[in-house]
């Protein structure tokens, strides 16, 4: 048994919710799945009768009901509608969740993509009918390496992870152009999962560098490491610890000498936006998470977009397409000799590109650079207020996010999930738990730019009185937290070991379980 | 600026508490000469009105689909969306949460992700589907890296009729992970023999349905000749309205589908963001790439969900992972939901029959311009049309006078000069139809 099934077969005994004859609580209303309303042969859409013709699908009609219910309107609004309230958001309040940037999303953003010039253009329309698309996506692609300093842009990764594959990708035909073969990839421990996966799936071996006890990379270890046979080092600046790593001149150098190429994860961009160009740094390239720095929605897990910044030495093997200023306006490349080809289908996430330059627009130079000092400024006012009582991994400032490990929490029968928990009782989403790895029981906390000091005060509060009620031997409250949520704690380990992925009508027959 | 709460006054009280002279010194770790000394010299902060002025200068340059007469496909189609999914999408709980990590906050986004992988598999007949991938092409090359994984072969059959976007990004990820891809030659006209490229190291042969061309196909015999072949079946599907009228994948024996959720719920969008959908076997799933949301338990016993199976994903695994992917589609596998519940069995049915219909009017129309045949014997609500003059011009010409009539061939594949793709859906009327036949005319003449 897991520590988290004692965990919640330890309370369950004790703290049943409050009782109503629906089983709805107030405000919160239990909502059955759609396949359970009945079916009744209903639409929420009304479609002409189609007009007579003769069928042309060939022998492949469809025989047999496909399941789906039928609901009307008003059923699916109050149905979405009351889904929707069991959920946490940024609109709803303060979101710390290290690593994740969630900032304010403008509705301004939101508006400007629904107008029908973006919304409702089709990717492959005469390039005459959408200049002013591509003159969009050209002045973004202007934006992100003016602020970069890099010379190029490949837009069309459609998030984080896919931008790190472009940029592996990119680095990984640079070299074979030289005719090199190189074999590894270098990440550091506490770099996000995406990595190691990346530089897997572009057929890299991966080799950990250790951190020091500064929570940075250990200088002296990767240059032990670095050799003809390493292709790059992906390294996210500032690091998941919140950390800037001031040795990052010489790591670019350290890497270059070796003619291996410096990847840079930009998830964390928001800490030097506009006060910092990765290119300064030494950096070949980097991906831009449009969903974290330049505030296009999360949207319960995207979409995002990632394009990747590059430079001189990699920008001739981007992925296809870009756009360029022809004779007739803006043009669309979509076939080239040197680039590695084609990575998404159509041009990318023109829907995030209109949020991201809107957003971009909106703040300007002067706006970006405070946004990234403000948003260092919100995590070093949380380190300063919360270091009375957690336990900071790393001395001195931290960037735009600030990392607590559990040595606080040592001893009260209270795990950081627990503490976690907690603050969900209290109207708070938890902050990133148990990352990065090179810590102990991690609490990353990442309040960004857009939190107001009021907000930022409360909060701190909140964690403050959880900390010394932990230490107070309170240890029950946290075990059974949260309590006041749609659900407690869910059984992960029971949805693992028996998947149940769809909903099946009852009593209809499984299919045999995964193997 | 609107969007940054602090005031002057709070960033000193709050420098103050924490012991920094300033916020630059807060930036301490950065090397010197790295840092910049104040903002870069490039436009400045720009009100709500001034924006929207900038871009919607820009929105007015393109010629938007519903301001003309439209029958642009090839793998993105042009649907109408009804008012509530881009109301329900735009509520705030969830257009601006995070993905489900923490399920006891989270129970709105992970409810509705089981309904759509139950969608998934209801309209393409298959066992199990996951919480979205970032479209069909990339679900598609997905696809094929699950197959390899399964059968442990390294050689993918790419179909001629597979849309050539498909076609590439498989073939770009064959180069870069380390797996051969055979692409058949395109063939307009139908009929290609993929059994014949079949060996004992193929993982899967990739088949569209309708094909790139229009076509439609039973692969129910592929099907069995694969799996005799050890080999797999994964069927791409780029215009997911066809399944309310057509046999799905699922029951011609398909292993893997992957599509384009696009033409439900999501719009046009320029070719992004889109939702890519990705279904499988049960037996599968545990090498299925991407997110999966499953049925629990809390605390109380109250049914609830959870994002699982995450020892097959990178934020576990990471080296090991099925994928890297990690931020999928999730708000646009949400809007296809919400349309997808709204349409309901009866309305899938009827907009499938709906786009059917009004491609064969258009198919029979056309067929009387002198200069176009129309190649297919089968469609859905796109077909193939051999034009007497190069088909990209013409588009060019027809754009002028306002048609946006479809996609020549030639953008994807330049010999075939004389080849235009021509899609109908429930919002094209008969209109539409005629001045498109009569532009036609008049410029094939």
């Amino acid at each position: 048994m897991s520590e988290w099934s004692q965990a919640v077969s330890g309370f369950r005994a004790s703290g049943a919710a409050a009782e109503t004859i629906s089983g709805n609580r107030g405000l919160q209303i239990e909502e059955n799945l759609l396949f359970e309303k009945d079916y009744g042969g209903r639409s929420g859409v009304d479609l002409p009768e189609p007009p007579k013709v003769r069928e042309r699908i060939g022998a492949v009609r469809r025989k047999g009901r496909i399941g789906l219910p039928g609901v009307s309107e008003p059923q699916v609004v109050r149905h979405f509608t009351r889904l929707s309230q069991k959920n946490y958001s940024i609109d709803t309040g303060l979101y710390p969740l290290g690593s994740c940037t969630m900032k304010h999303n403008p509705r301004l953003n939101e508006k400007l993509a629904r107008l029908p010039g973006f919304a409702d253009i089709h990717p492959l329309q005469p390039v005459s009918t959408v200049q002013g698309a591509l003159e969009l996506i050209d002045r973004l692609a202007w934006w992100l390496k003016a602020l970069t300093g890099m010379p190029a842009v490949a837009m069309s990764p459609a998030a984080g992870a896919h931008g790190e594959l472009c940029g592996i990708m990119t680095i990984r035909a640079a070299i074979e152009a030289r005719g090199e073969r190189r074999q590894k990839i270098l990440v550091p421990d506490s770099a996000h999962g995406t990595n190691p996966a990346t530089a897997a799936a572009c057929g890299y071996a991966v080799e950990a560098i250790p951190a020091d006890p500064r929570g940075r990379v250990d200088l002296a270890a990767l240059e032990a490491k670095l050799a003809p046979d390493v292709a790059a080092i992906m390294l996210t600046n500032p690091n998941t610890c919140g950390l800037f790593e001031p040795d990052i001149l010489r790591i670019a150098e350290a890497v270059h000498r070796v003619g291996a190429f410096f990847y840079c994860d930009g998830a964390n961009f928001n800490a030097i936006v506009g006060r910092v160009r990765p290119a300064d740094l030494g950096i070949d390239a980097m991906h831009i998470n449009l969903h974290k720095t330049f505030s296009t929605p999360h949207g319960g897990g995207g979409p995002g977009a990632g394009p990747v910044v590059l430079s001189e030495a990699l920008a001739p093997f981007a992925p296809v397409p870009w756009v360029v200023h022809g004779k007739k306006g803006f043009e669309l490349v979509e076939k080239d000799k040197k680039s590695l080809g084609r990575l998404k289908g159509f041009h990318g996430q023109m829907g995030m590109f209109v949020r991201a330059l809107a957003y971009i627009m909106s703040h300007g130079a002067d706006g970006l650079w405070q946004v990234s000092g403000d948003a260092v400024l919100n995590a070093n006012y949380l380190l300063a207020r919360l270091r009375g009582e957690l336990t900071p991994a790393f001395e001195g400032p931290c960037m735009h996010e600030v990392l607590f490990d559990d040595r606080f929490l040592k001893d009260t029968g209270v795990q950081t999930l627990d503490f976690a928990k907690a603050l969900i009782d209290e109207g708070y989403h938890p902050m990133t738990m148990y990352f990065p790895l090179v810590v102990h029981g991690a609490l990353l906390v990442e309040p960004t730019e857009t939190e107001s000091k009021d907000s930022l005060d409360r909060f701190a509060d909140v964690v403050l009185a959880l900390a010394r009620r932990a230490k107070a031997g309170d240890a029950e409250h946290f075990k059974g937290a949260p309590r006041l949520t749609p659900r407690r704690r869910l059984d992960e380990t029971a949805a693992a070991r028996k998947p149940v992925l769809r909903w099946r009508p009852e009593g209809s027959e499984k299919a045999e379980a995964a193997e | 600026m609107r969007y940054l709460p602090l005031t002057d006054a709070e960033r000193r009280q709050m420098l103050q508490m924490i012991g920094a002279p300033s916020v630059e010194a807060l930036f301490r770790d950065v090397p010197e000469e790295a840092r910049l000394s104040g903002p870069l010299d490039l436009p400045k902060a720009m009100g709500e009105l001034e924006v929207e002025r900038a871009l919607a200068a820009m929105a007015a340059k393109n010629t938007p689909a519903g301001s003309v007469p439209f029958f642009c496909g090839a793998g993105a189609y042009r649907h109408h969306v009804p008012a509530a999914v881009d109301h329900l999408i735009q509520r705030g709980e969830f257009l601006t949460s995070y993905t489900p990590y923490q399920p006891e906050v989270s129970q709105g986004t992970l409810q509705a992700l089981f309904e759509f992988q139950t969608q998934v598999a209801l309209i393409t007949g298959m066992e199990v589907a996951n919480a979205s991938m970032y479209d069909g092409a990339t679900a598609t090359a997905e696809a094929v890296m699950m197959a390899n994984r399964l059968t442990r072969r390294g050689k993918a059959i790419l179909s001629g009729g597979l849309h050539p976007h498909y076609r590439e990004i498989t073939a770009t990820h064959g180069r870069f992970v380390g797996f051969e891809t055979v692409l058949a030659p395109a063939a307009p006209e139908g009929g290609e023999d993929l059994m014949g490229l079949v060996d004992a190291n193929t993982s899967c042969v990739v088949v569209q349905n309708p094909d790139f061309f229009g076509h439609v196909r039973d692969y129910g015999a592929l099907a069995e000749a694969c799996h005799r072949a050890g080999a797999l079946l994964v069927v791409a599907v780029t215009e997911p309205v066809s399944l309310g009228i057509i046999t799905p994948p699922g029951e011609m024996g398909a292993d893997i589908v992957a599509a384009e959720g696009q033409g439900i719920g999501v719009g046009l969008n320029f070719g992004g963001p889109y939702v890519g959908l990705f279904a499988t076997r049960e037996k599968f799933v545990r090498q299925m790439p991407g997110r999966v949301a499953g049925e629990t338990v809390d605390a109380d016993g109250r049914r609830g969900w959870v994002l699982t199976l995450s020892t097959r994903e990178q934020h576990i695994r990471r080296e090991k992972a099925t994928s890297n992917i990690c931020t999928n589609s999730g708000l646009c596998a949400l809007a296809f939901t919400i349309h997808m519940a709204l349409l309901g069995e009866a309305g899938f049915t009827r907009l499938a029959e709906l786009n059917h219909a009004r491609a064969v009017q258009l198919a029979d129309r056309l067929a009387t311009v002198p200069g176009a045949t129309v190649l297919n014997e089968t469609f859905f609500n796109e077909f193939t049309v051999r034009l007497a003059k190069p088909a990209a011009p013409i588009v060019e010409r027809l754009a002028k006078k306002r048609v946006l009539a479809g996609v020549p061939v030639s953008r994807f594949y330049p010999k075939a000069k004389d080849l235009l793709l021509v899609a109908a859906t429930e919002t094209t009327t008969e209109d539409d139809i005629e001045i498109f036949a009569t532009k036609l005319t008049e410029a094939l003449r």
